[in-house]
């Protein structure tokens, strides 16, 4: 107990020092710039947002970020494949594209100029930031599980249960399969627990990876997540019975004048719940990234409105509440790929229904 | 806004790293560490089910371990009672038969002696005669000196034979 105190006494005094000077740093680096102040909005927004680089850090002037392939294919020139770094961080323009300025329809994207002046968007499918951190993540993920599954090779169900790390994987994965999977597809369970492990660990493993300062925000972009749920609605639906497309359609435990009524709801219903399950995984990631770098702003934005002291006092308010908000994002990440995984299992349980016997 | 808009580029990306990943896993990761769970799962009940089989049998044999433990000592215990019964019997036997013997023996012994006795007494009672004979004749020989002494002796002696008659 006395040494957990003292690790406590010490970790606060380290936090407190740290807040007391960092600001006078802020401070002399913003001294001279005062008009440069901070604009928080842009900030989060590029750190949340899809960019063409892989900006780590900024050393004093220097932006330190890696260039990325850019891969677009336009109907007027064709396909055009050449690194970032010739848009200089969008200051130029390259074989006739350009990253749309601020302002634009287009911010931020690479788009071409047409003849009539108007800039339009070519098909765009470069390496950008989230792709790059989608392909390591992926590689990472197989990597991950297969090392996992080679563990169980010339082992048989009499061997002792894996400890380590492929023993936290087998946890996750007899928890999601036993109590997720198998209770809400008590059939077919073998088709569709490897969707559902796959969607579970894809979701775990970049919730995870999007809280690594510097990296992508995957889990967080909604044209991951629409994926995602476009693969539970296929699933539910290309495999769906009888039984289940009677209960959307005829469903005859209702009165004969609520069926047709009931039909369209539960046709609108198809196509809601992927909807929930993009915004909701989504939406929540996202959000927990904003407040993240809301909470830490602060230092900078006290920086600025009340130099000293109380730019301090809240340097060590921000850090410990941005702590507190890592560990509850550490949480979210886990119950939404629980959610994400629970959710998909139940729709796909409801499409495996069986007709009921009448008496 | 932009932020809401799906982009066309990481969407298809995203596909295609999505349907790699879930193949690869699909075939290679999954199925082997479910099956291993199912496995072992019913490994698991299957050895609960076994060890209560187990201790079933194992009280059932302790059941009748004590039954016949019981039965043994009661066994036991009437053997016993009917050994101690036994020497009893065979003691008592034994003390009948010898006083049986000895009164035998007192009674033979008694008769000899009887026969002996009388023996003796008649023994003693030739002896007894011939002694009185014989100092009858020394003390008739002493007292018959004379002729008068003997005169008078036929004559009492006559007497007593005539009193006898």
């Amino acid at each position: 107990m006395n040494k957990i105190n003292k690790v406590w006494t010490l970790m606060l005094g380290l936090l407190v020092t740290v807040g007391l000077l960092l600001p006078q740093r802020a401070a002399a680096e913003t001294a001279g710039k005062e008009e440069e102040s901070l604009d928080v909005t842009a900030m989060i927004f590029e750190h949340v947002g899809d960019s063409y680089y892989w900006h780590l850090t900024d050393w004093g002037n220097l932006s330190i970020a890696m260039p990325l392939p850019v891969l677009v294919y336009s109907q007027t020139s064709g396909f055009h494949c050449f690194m970032s770094s010739r848009f200089h961080h969008g200051h130029a323009s390259y074989e006739g594209l350009q990253i749309a300025p601020e302002g634009s329809e287009y911010a931020g994207k690479i788009v071409e100029i047409g003849s009539d002046g108007q800039e339009v968007r070519p098909f765009d499918f470069s390496i950008t930031k989230n792709v790059a951190g989608l392909i390591i993540t992926s590689i990472l993920m197989i990597w991950m599980i297969l090392y996992c599954a080679k563990w169980y090779k010339n082992k048989d169900h009499a061997s002792a249960a894996p400890t380590g790390f492929v023993g936290t994987i087998e946890m996750l994965v007899s928890y999601v399969y036993n109590d997720v999977i198998k209770p809400n597809i008590p059939k077919h369970t073998e088709r569709y627990a490897p969707y559902l492990l796959t969607a579970f660990f894809f979701i775990f493993f970049n919730n995870l990876c999007g809280l690594i300062p510097g990296s992508a925000n995957l889990t967080g972009n909604i044209a991951i997540t629409v994926t995602l749920a476009l693969f539970t609605f296929f699933t539910t639906n290309i495999f769906g019975t009888g039984a289940y497309w009677g209960e959307i359609f005829w469903n005859k435990e209702l009165p004969l004048w609520l069926r047709p009524v009931m039909a369209i709801i539960e046709f609108i219903g198809l196509f809601t719940k992927p909807f929930s399950l993009t915004i909701r995984l989504f939406a929540n990631i996202l959000a927990g990234h904003c407040a993240l770098l809301g909470v830490l702003s602060v230092i900078f934005l006290t920086a600025v409105s009340m130099p000293g002291v109380g730019n301090g006092v809240m340097s060590v308010v921000s850090v410990v509440l941005g702590i507190f908000l890592d560990c509850l994002e550490l949480l979210v990440a886990f119950i939404q790929a629980f959610v994400f995984t629970m959710l998909s299992s139940i729709y796909i349980g409801l499409s495996q229904a069986e007709h009921h016997h009448e008496e | 806004m932009s932020l809401l808009i799906p982009e066309s580029g990481l969407f298809l990306w995203m596909l295609l790293a999505f349907v790699v990943v879930l193949v690869v896993l699909g075939k290679f990761g999954w199925p082997i560490m479910t099956k291993m769970i199912d496995e072992r799962a019913k490994y698991i009940d299957e050895s609960i089910a076994k060890a209560k089989e187990a201790n079933e049998k194992l009280e059932k044999i302790q059941e009748e371990t004590a039954a016949m433990l019981k039965e043994a000592q009661e066994k036991q215990s009437a053997i016993l009672a009917e050994a101690v019964n036994m020497r009893n019997q065979i003691v008592e036997k034994a003390k009948t038969e010898a006083t049986i013997a000895g009164q035998k023996l007192l009674e033979e012994a008694k008769q000899q002696i009887e026969v002996e006795k009388e023996d003796a007494i008649r023994d003693i009672r030739r002896q007894v005669g011939l002694l009185s004979v014989e100092i009858a004749e020394k003390v008739l020989r002493q007292n018959l000196k004379s002729d008068a002494d003997q005169m008078a002796m036929i004559d009492r002696m006559l007497d007593e034979i005539k009193i006898n008659k």
